[in-house]
C-alpha cells in the first residue's frame, strides 16, 4: 500500500496535502484498491462551501458507490475537470494525477498521521 | 430460514482464487471472487478471448422417479416435454400469482432432471419444488454439493476446451450438453452461459475442479469474478434474480416471455395468472435504457416521467463495451422512449433502448 509520509488522512479514505492555507484533497490507495476500476466522479463547483466531515463527492467503480469526505472546511478553489474525461487517474495515480478538489481551508477537520492511518486500514483487514 | 449462515460457504476453488489474489466477497452466503485483475479488464478477456469464471455457488436439484417429467411441468414455466434428452431450457419458477420463485435450468438427461437455482434461493426452491410435489412419485434431491461448476465464455472458449476433451465441440449446439466421460476431462459439458458470448458450462465432480481451472488458465482463459459476470450479462439483457426477477415480479413483465409457455398441459403453478395478465395487460414492464446524462443509474434508483415515479432501476452500470451508462427498469408499461432516474437527488435523462445492449457477431 502506497502511503506518503507527508500527507495527512482521514478514517473514510481522504488523503490532505497542505500548502499555505489550501488543502489539496484525493481518496487513498487504500480507497482506490477497494473501489476497483472508478468509472465516474462527481465533485462539487468551483465556489461551494464544505464543512469538515460532511460528504461533498462521490466516486464510482463499476461495481460500487462511494461517498467522500470533506477532511477540512472551507471553500472549494479549483477542482480537478480531468476527471470527468479519465475518472481511471484515481486508479492510476491517486496522489498525483488523481487528485480531486482544492480547498481554502477555514476550519480544520480529524485528520490522522500516515502511521495512525495505516493502522486503520490494518483494523479493517 | 436456514441456519448457519453466519459462516460463508466455500467452493472446491476457493484456494485457486486466493492464490490468484482474488478480492472476495460475499454472495448469498458464499466467500466468492467479485474480481482478480479488475472488472473492465475481465469484462474485455470474456469479449475478446476467453474468461473462466467459477459458479460453483449455484444449485442443483434433480428431479428422479416416475412422475420427474410431471413434476418438474408443475413447477416450470417452460415445456420441459418439448426438451430432447440432452437439451436445456431457460424457465422460470412462478408462485401461484404469477410472481417468481427463480430462474433456472432444466436439463433433460435420460434418467433424471437437473435443474440448476440461484444460490440465494437454493433453500427456498427445494423446499417449493417439494412442497409442491408431494402428491407425486419423484425424489427432489439437493445435489449442489455434488458439482463444482465452472464457465468457459468467450470466442476462444471452444478452442480452449478442445484441448481437454474427445467431445466434438463444434457439434455441440446451443443449450445442448454431454456428458464426456472416458479419457480427459470428466463433467457435463453445456453450450450455455450468461455473458452474451459463445462458451460453456462444465459441471465437474468437486475433486476434479481445480485441476480443471488450472488447465484452462494455462491454455489462455483469463479468471474472471463475479463483477465482470454481472456486467457481461446486463449488457446481454439477461435477467438476474433479485435485480429483475423477485416475487412481486412475473416473468411476463421481466421480459422473458420466450421462456413461458402459456397453452402448456398440463400447467405450470401461476400459469393461469400469467394467462390473466396477458390477456388484462401487463402491469409493469421491463426495459432497456441509456442514461443521457452525466451519471450512472444503481440497482434501486428511482425512475420518474413527468416528476411523478414511474418505476425504479433494477440493474446499472457503466458499460464496458460500450462506455456509456446503461441499465434496465421495471417501468409503467405506457412509458415509450424515456424517462428520467434519479441519481442521488438530481434528475437525469435517460431514453430506452431496444435490448440487448450488447449482440455478438456470429460466424
Amino acid at each position: 500500500m502506497n502511503l506518503p509520509q507527508e500527507l495527512q488522512y482521514t478514517r473514510s479514505h481522504e488523503w490532505v496535502r497542505r500548502e499555505g492555507d489550501v488543502a489539496t484533497i484525493g481518496i487513498t490507495d487504500h480507497a482506490q484498491d477497494e473501489l476497483g476500476d472508478v468509472v465516474f466522479v462527481e465533485l462539487p463547483e468551483v465556489g461551494a462551501t464544505l464543512e469538515a466531515g460532511n460528504t461533498f463527492g462521490t466516486v464510482e467503480s463499476v461495481k460500487a458507490v462511494s461517498d467522500i469526505y470533506a477532511p477540512v472546511g472551507g471553500e472549494v478553489v479549483e477542482v480537478n475537470g480531468s476527471l470527468e474525461e479519465s475518472p481511471e487517474k484515481v486508479n492510476e495515480d491517486p496522489y498525483g494525477e488523481g487528485w480531486m478538489i482544492k480547498v481554502r481551508i477555514s476550519s480544520e477537520g480529524e485528520l490522522l498521521s500516515a502511521a495512525d492511518y495505516e493502522k486503520v486500514v490494518e483494523e479493517e483487514e | 430460514m436456514a441456519a448457519a449462515k453466519d459462516t460463508p460457504r466455500r467452493t472446491p476453488l476457493y484456494e485457486e482464487h486466493r492464490s490468484l489474489g482474488a478480492k472476495m466477497v460475499d454472495f448469498a452466503g458464499w466467500e466468492m471472487p467479485v474480481q482478480y485483475e479488475g472488472i473492465q479488464a475481465e469484462h474485455r478477456a470474456v469479449r475478446e478471448r476467453a474468461g473462466l469464471f467459477d459458479v460453483s455457488h449455484m444449485g442443483e436439484a434433480i428431479f428422479r422417479g416416475p412422475d420427474a417429467e410431471r413434476a418438474v411441468q408443475r413447477l416450470v414455466t417452460r415445456d420441459v416435454s418439448r426438451l430432447d434428452v440432452g437439451q436445456a431450457g431457460y424457465a422460470a419458477v412462478c408462485y401461484e400469482n404469477g410472481g417468481t420463485v427463480d430462474d433456472v435450468l432444466v436439463y433433460r438427461r435420460a434418467e433424471d432432471f437437473l435443474v440448476v437455482i440461484n444460490a440465494a434461493n437454493r433453500e427456498k426452491d427445494l423446499e417449493y419444488f417439494r412442497e409442491n410435489t408431494q402428491d407425486l412419485d419423484v425424489e427432489v434431491a439437493d445435489e449442489s454439493d455434488f458439482y463444482a461448476l465452472l464457465a468457459l465464455q468467450g470466442p476462444r472458449a471452444q478452442e480452449i476446451l478442445q484441448n481437454f476433451t474427445e467431445v466434438d465441440l463444434p457439434n455441440l449446439k446451443y443449450y445442448r450438453f454431454v456428458e464426456a466421460t472416458g479419457d480427459g476431462l470428466r463433467a457435463i459439458i453445456s453450450r450455455t452461459g450468461y455473458t452474451g458470448e459463445d462458451g460453456f458450462e462444465l459441471f465437474f465432480r468437486p475433486d476434479d475442479a481445480a485441476g480443471a481451472w488450472r488447465s484452462f488458465i494455462e491454455a489462455g482463459a483469463t479468471p474472471a469474478g463475479l463483477g465482470a459476470r454481472d456486467t457481461l450479462r446486463l449488457e446481454a439483457g439477461m435477467c438476474l434474480y433479485g435485480n429483475e426477477l423477485d416475487a412481486q415480479t412475473t416473468p411476463l413483465e421481466a421480459g422473458i416471455s420466450f421462456a413461458v409457455h402459456l397453452d402448456k398441459e398440463p400447467e405450470f403453478i401461476g400459469q393461469e395468472a400469467l394467462r390473466r395478465e396477458k390477456e388484462t395487460g401487463l402491469r409493469k414492464k421491463l426495459v432497456g435504457f441509456k442514461v443521457e446524462g452525466r451519471g450512472i443509474a444503481r440497482h434501486g434508483y428511482p425512475v420518474q416521467s413527468d416528476g411523478e415515479t414511474v418505476g425504479h432501476v433494477t440493474s446499472g452500470t457503466r458499460s464496458p463495451t460500450l462506455g456509456e451508462a446503461i441499465g434496465l427498469a421495471l417501468v409503467a408499461p405506457e412509458i415509450e422512449e424515456g424517462f428520467e432516474v434519479v441519481v442521488r437527488s438530481r434528475s437525469v435523462p435517460a431514453r430506452t433502448v431496444p435490448l440487448p445492449f450488447y449482440r455478438r457477431e456470429r460466424r
